[in-house]
Order: structure tokens, then sequence, then C-alpha cells
């Protein structure tokens, strides 16, 4: 089987966010990280390795930086890694940049994260599979393969949906396709075995056109200050929700 | 001219469409264009979305073989934007929307914007804002292609109730979809019938200083008292004191309620980026100098197991008294 995992490469959650002249992310002192949702899946297809045998690529579409959260997906477990050398503003230009190099490569299983936490659009896995035709699992919180099917659990509006699908098929995954606490970090077995991997870099052969251009960036207002409410005064917190935030 | 598809479930409309269509009202009078609203599904009725300013409807009477088969509801939606030269689509950034408004931006060749908060500050160019990094920042983009998608974060527009007199223009149409699923449901479990996260004004949350998961019974009745949806910190989900659907934060569900009552939470950097957009926050902590109450309007310095009976009585008389 031929798994495919997406990632993207993201400020650690930990990360202050701010801009240089509002419009341009300030990066310096942040760490980043491979995005959250994306180690779910990551460590899933290691799993369906280990048990039913797999190969699996894992890309990024970014600049050299991005290579540290490739090289790290190797010593987790994946084979190959490839980054597609493109500096991503617009998710419609990155998945096509992820169908032209995927295309005739026949995947089996194309995991990617339910959402990318720094432009948080979720768009990118919805757009790769309708591109290639092929079913398309979002919010995907639980997959196992048993003969040929692929049994899937996915989070819907105020619910749980089980469903079943053939190959090929794309998912985008978060907590659930593994638990927390099974996530795989990388051995020193893996650190060594990842440098012997092979990292391909590919440049896209058109230049892409975007029809979404970034104005400015803004941070939200900051609170006032709070206001304290004695815990023996319960009744004061009751009337200013009534009286002034004005919600019960 | 502006599509808004009004999202249902269960043959009743979703609050999150009287949202949509209230964007859809607003954003038609800013750009001076007629607005239609689509609605697909057996049995639903039609005459609450007046309320809200809907006076053109366009209804497609049937339902998928499952309900929640979204290619379904993308190619209905595409194929009617594309017969009758709609300009924007609007929807609501729900599960059911983000599954579809990719595949709809690509038969429409539409722009898709997600995660939007307010109407467009500018025309001409389009200019509009949405939410990034998790709720720590908004980016407000250009868009240069007349065609779009606008998908609205939950709750960060509002309902805007409206009272009209004009008629409403109600069409039905069987569009001939040739489609068979590429997918096949086997089961839906629901949440019970509580209030959906996302879509709730009013949320009661509870972390680890809750100590176990039988401490929750307090948490489920000071929500059932106000009428508020339960969420939870990541750890508790974690550990399984509570589902998975409850964590909110930077790597949960990312809500805007009304009121979020965080109770025996630390307020973790990566917590307050899910919640720090709810209009009023109220903390309840033992600890004075907990990060949360950097993040509120209302706070108590209290234990959990003192404040939340107390806290539920209180609700209750005024309840009785109001
Ligand atoms: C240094 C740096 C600067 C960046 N600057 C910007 C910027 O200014 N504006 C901007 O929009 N983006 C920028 N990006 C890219 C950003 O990290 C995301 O990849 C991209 O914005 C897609 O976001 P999204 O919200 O549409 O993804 P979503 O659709 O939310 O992502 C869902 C899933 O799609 C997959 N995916 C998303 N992006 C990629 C990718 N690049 N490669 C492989 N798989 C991916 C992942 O599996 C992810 O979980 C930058 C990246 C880097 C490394
Ligand atoms: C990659 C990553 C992603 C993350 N994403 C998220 C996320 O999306 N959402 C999220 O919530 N967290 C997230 N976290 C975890 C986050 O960093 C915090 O660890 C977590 O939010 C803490 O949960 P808590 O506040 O319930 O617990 P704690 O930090 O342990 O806080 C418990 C609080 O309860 C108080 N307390 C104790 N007893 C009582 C009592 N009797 N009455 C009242 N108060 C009491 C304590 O004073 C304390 O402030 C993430 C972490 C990482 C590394």
């Amino acid at each position: 089987m031929k798994i495919l995992v997406c990632i993207s490469h993201v400020p650690d959650t930990t990360s202050k966010i701010d801009f240089v002249d509002d419009r341009e992310f300030d990066t310096s002192g942040i760490s980043f990280v491979i995005n959250p949702y994306d180690e779910f899946g990551l460590t899933k297809s290691v799993f369906i390795k280990e048990n039913n045998g797999a190969n699996i690529t894992v890309l990024c579409v970014g600049d050299s930086s991005c290579e540290s959260s490739l090289r790290k997906a190797l010593a987790i477990g994946a084979d190959e890694a490839v980054r597609i050398d493109h500096i991503p503003k617009d998710s419609l230009n990155i998945a096509k940049l992820i169908y032209d190099y995927i295309k005739d490569k026949e995947y089996d299983l194309i995991i990617t994260g339910r959402e990318s936490i720094d432009y948080n659009s979720g768009v990118v896995p919805g757009l790769i599979s309708k591109m290639l035709n092929i079913p398309f699992v979002n919010a995907c919180i639980g997959l196992d393969i048993k003969d040929n099917v692929v049994h899937l659990k996915r989070e819907i509006d105020g619910g749980i949906e089980v469903l079943e699908s053939n190959f090929p098929i794309l998912i985008a995954g978060q907590k659930g396709l593994v638990e927390e606490k099974d996530l795989k970090i990388p051995s020193m077995r893996g650190i060594m075995m990842a440098r012997k991997k092979t990292l391909s870099v590919v440049k896209p052969e058109n230049d892409l056109q975007s029809s979404l251009k970034l104005n400015k960036y803004e941070k939200p207002i900051v609170k006032a200050s709070c206001k304290m409410v004695d815990s023996n005064n319960i009744e004061e917190l009751v009337e200013l929700l009534h009286r002034e935030a004005k919600v019960i | 001219m502006i599509l808004v598809y009004a999202e249902s479930n269960n043959k009743k409309f979703k609050k999150s469409s009287y949202e949509a269509i209230s964007y859809g009202k607003k954003l038609s009078e800013l750009i001076n264009s007629d607005f239609t609203v689509i609605t697909i599904g057996k049995n639903l009725d039609h005459s609450i979305l007046k309320e809200y300013g809907a006076n053109d409807i366009v209804h497609i009477p049937i339902d998928p073989k499952d309900n929640y088969d979204d290619e379904f509801y993308s190619n209905i939606i595409s194929d009617y934007f594309n017969k009758k030269n709609f300009d924007i689509i609007i929807v609501s950034n729900t599960n059911h929307g983000k599954s579809i408004t990719p595949s709809i931006s690509l038969t429409t060749n539409c722009s898709l914007i997600t995660n939007v908060v307010e109407l467009p500050s500018s025309i001409e160019p389009f200019i509009i804002k949405k939410k990034v990094f998790s709720n720590k920042a908004y980016a407000n983009y250009e868009i240069s292609n007349k065609k779009k998608i606008i998908s609205i974060s939950p709750n960060s527009f509002g309902i805007k109730e409206i009272k009209s007199n004009s008629n409403t223009e109600f069409k039905e149409l069987s569009p001939d979809i040739d489609y068979t699923s590429k997918l096949n449901s086997i089961s839906i479990n629901k949440n019970s019938d509580k209030i959906s996260l996302p879509e709730a004004d009013l949320v009661v949350s509870a972390g680890r200083g809750l100590k176990g998961p039988e401490n929750w019974k307090m948490i489920e009745e000071l929500s059932q008292v106000l009428g508020a949806a339960t969420a939870c910190s990541k750890p508790v989900s974690d550990i399984g004191w509570r589902p998975h659907s409850e964590h909110v934060g930077q790597t949960g569900i990312s809500i805007n309620p009304e009121l979020y009552i965080a109770i025996g939470i630390s307020g973790a950097i990566q917590h307050l980026a899910g919640v720090s957009s709810s209009k009023n926050i109220v903390v309840i902590n033992t600890d004075k100098d907990a990060p949360f109450f950097k993040a509120a309007d209302y706070g108590i310095v209290g234990d959990a197991f003192d404040v939340i009976p107390k806290l539920i009585s209180e609700i209750k008389k005024f309840k009785s008294d109001n």
C-alpha cells in the first residue's frame, strides 16, 4: 500500500503571534513544528505500516525551512520525503501543486490534517480529493483497514458517523485517529535512519496566480481588566451577567 | 447576486443558517444585489427563514440516501449556482460547511475564504477579514475574483432578526442529479439532543481543577439551568473524563459564544486561542494568579466545589424571579 501524508510546517502552539508593519508574520523567536493535526495522521500511517505493510511518503509545500519538519517525519517512520519548493500563500495553489505531483503516483491512502493551525482554512484536503475525484472523509477520528476495505469514523455536526470506503481515499484527520499518548516521537535510531532516507525537492513548473492577497493582519482587542466578584457574593455575578453582560 | 445556503439537519434548520441568512441580507444591501436562499431536504418548515430576511427561497425537496453525504450537497449547490449566474455563496463554517465548500469552489470557479468574521470592509476592492493563527490574530484578504464563497465562523457575525412584510418567493426544484455516493454510511451516533458546541450562545467549560469525571454532575447541572453547552480543556478529554467533541482550544473546537464560563481551567495559551473571542468570559479558579483571569471579564477566586452549587442555586432563583 502507498500512503501519502501531507504536513504543514507551523508555529509551535505556544507561540506569541506578532506582525511586522501589519503585513508580515514576525517569525523571530518562533519555533516551527509539524502541524499538530498532521501528527496524528503521521503516527497512524506508521501504525498501518507496522500492521499491514506500507510505503509512506511525507510531503510539504514550502521553502527550505520546512525540511526540519520533513526530517522529523522521516525519523518518526516515513520512508521518503518530498518538498515542493514554493512559498505557500494560497490554499488553492498548495492543492494544485500537490495534485500535480501526485496525480499519476496512485497513492491508496492520502492523509492530511483537518486544519493547518496557522491559516486555519481547512480547505486543502477537500480541494485535493475533488481534483483527484476520490472519496473524502473530513474530521476523521478513526480508521481501520480490513480486507481492503477502509472503516472510518468522522465527526459530524452534533454526532459521529461510521463509514466504509474503498481505496483510494483521502482523509483529513485529528486526535482520535490515534490517541494523544500514542503519538510517536523520533527515537535516536529513527533520527539516524532518517539521515539515509531521501528528501527530494520538486520545482513547480508553472508560476501560479492567486486571487487572494493579504491586505493586513490585525490582533484581537485586549480585554479591559477583569471584574472580581467575591465567592460569597455569587448573587452579584448573576446580577452582572444579567444587567451588564446581558447574557442571561 | 448572492446565494445563501441554509443548512438543515433532521428536518430543522440549523441556528447557524439564520446567521448565514442575516449575513447574506446585510451583504446584499451593501452591494446592492439580490439574494436567494437555497435549502435542501424533505419536510422543512421555511416560514421561519423570513424572520431573518429571506424573501427568495429555492428549495430542493430531496434527501440523499445518507443525510451526511457532503458531495451530494456540493453538487446541488454548484449546479444551481452555475445555472443562475450567481457571484457569491454564503455558508456557515460548520463541519458540513467545511466539507462541502472546497468542492463547490472548484466546480464554480469561486475563490474560497473560510472562517470569516465580519462583513467586507471594502467592496471595491473586496476586502474581508478572517481568523488566523487559531484566534490569535485576524487577516484581511483582498479577493480579486468576482466569484467567491464566504464561509462564516459560527456566532461571529450574529443573528439579526428583522420585521419583513414583503412576500416570500418560494420555488421548488428537482434537479436531476446523476449521482452515486463514493462512501458507504454504516451508522450515525447523535450526541443526544444537546446544544451543539460551535453554535451555542452559552458554554460552561471545566478543566483539570475538577479532579475527576464524577464531578461533572455539577457542571452538567449548571449548563442545564443556563441552557448552555458543555466544553472542557484538552487534558480532560485526553484522559477520557469527557468526550473529544467537547475539547476546545487551539487543537480542538474554536468557539465564539456570548458567554463562556471556565471552571478550574488555568488558561494556557493553547486553551485561550480557541475561546478568547467569546464575548463574555467568567473564570472560576482557586488560584488568584491563574493566567485565565487576564483574559476574563468576570472572575471569582474560589473553590469550584463551593462556588458552583451556589451559582446553580442563584441562577435558579434568578430564573424563577424573572
Ligand atoms: C515560513 C512559512 C510562511 C508561510 N506564510 C504563509 C502566508 O503568508 N500565507 C499563507 O496562506 N500560508 C503561509 N504559509 C503556509 C501555511 O503554513 C499553510 O501551509 C497554508 O497556508 C495552508 O493553510 P490552510 O489553512 O489553507 O491549510 P488547511 O487547508 O487548513 O490545511 C489542512 C491540511 O492540508 C495539508 N496542508 C496544508 N498546507 C500544506 C502544505 N503547505 N504542504 C503540505 N500539506 C499541506 C495539511 O495536511 C493540513 O493539515 C507559510 C508557511 C511557511 C512554512
Ligand atoms: C501542542 C499542544 C496543543 C494544545 N492544545 C490545547 C487545546 O486545544 N486546548 C486546551 O485546553 N489545551 C491545549 N493544550 C494544553 C495546555 O497547554 C494546558 O496544558 C491545558 O489547557 C491545561 O488544562 P487545564 O487548565 O484543565 O489544567 P491545569 O493547567 O492543570 O489547570 C487546572 C486549574 O484548575 C485550578 N483548580 C484546581 N482545583 C480547583 C478547584 N477546586 N476549583 C477551581 N479551580 C481549581 C488550578 O488553579 C488550575 O489553574 C495544548 C498543549 C500542547 C502542547
